[in-house]
């Protein structure tokens, strides 16, 4: 029973962590995109071109920097927990990237994508009482 | 034409590439010890495994995908786009990594499709 309370507990930590990260760095990913600029030219000459302006942007490396940090809380959480509980439970991050693209990028967030993300958080509650890990292993635990 | 074709790549590779990396991370087994020197440790295990380097592959695919799909359009609709890897991801955690997938998860994975789907609807 304790075992099965810290293992949800660890979970719902590294959950946490991907909820920030993941949202974070691609809005920071859709900041550093704006200064470059639309891909309209998917010739090799011209993503070449594109390719240097993304890698002289502060925020896409910033971007990037948060990405990363979220996929090892995402490959870490995944040694212990299924991918298919790991996958919708970190679905916050929507209500994060709302947050974010509102803040950082003066997106406008309307009441019905509000209602989305509600709806959202929701599905979030039920997969969350579910057991983190349904393999065998976890049903001798 | 050119949205759609990036939102395939976002999807296709980057739930491929997530099951790859699921599958090299379940063959190395739980991490339950945190030092750097163990986290070293578990790196140079991870590099390794072929699925690692296959999905570490397909992940880039799609993240230079949505790299471009972040240079046409929001992130507030991008991103929820993107959730159509719920569906994917969960019938790819059956099919490719044998999990089972309780009814209540399932309730739970359609509503999280749902309330995605309300919000691309809030795009117009």
């Amino acid at each position: 029973m304790r075992e099965s309370h810290g293992l949800h507990l660890k979970t719902y930590l590294f959950i946490f962590f991907i909820a920030i990260f993941a949202p974070l760095g691609n809005t920071l990913l859709g900041k550093g995109m704006r200064s470059v600029g639309q891909v309209r030219d998917f010739s090799p000459a011209a993503l070449v071109e594109t390719l240097i302006r993304v890698i002289n942007s502060g925020y896409i490396w910033l971007g990037i920097a948060s990405l990363l940090a979220f996929f090892v809380a995402y490959m870490l959480v995944l040694t212990w927990a299924d991918y298919s509980f790991v996958q919708p439970a970190s679905s916050f991050s929507y209500a994060v990237v709302a947050i974010l693209s509102y803040w950082l990028l003066g997106e406008v967030v309307t009441p019905l994508r509000w209602l989305g993300i509600l709806v959202i958080c929701l599905g979030v509650l039920i997969v969350g009482r579910t057991h983190p890990r349904t393999t065998e292993e976890s049903a001798r635990a | 034409m050119r949205e759609s074709v990036l939102l395939f790549l976002i999807i296709v590779a980057g739930t491929g590439g997530e099951l790859c990396v699921t599958r090299a991370m379940k063959a190395i087994g739980e991490v339950t010890d945190f030092r750097p020197m163990a986290l070293l440790r578990f790196i140079a295990q991870a590099v390794r495994v072929g699925w690692m380097w296959l999905g570490v592959g397909l992940m880039a695919l799609a993240f230079f995908s949505l790299l471009a799909m972040l240079s046409i359009e929001n992130v507030s609709f991008v991103v929820p786009v993107t959730a159509l890897h719920y569906v994917a991801g969960t019938i790819g955690a059956v099919l490719f990594l044998k999990e089972r997938i309780t009814r209540q998860r399932w309730i739970g994975v359609l509503v999280v499709c749902l309330g995605v789907t309300i919000v691309w609807l809030s795009r117009h």
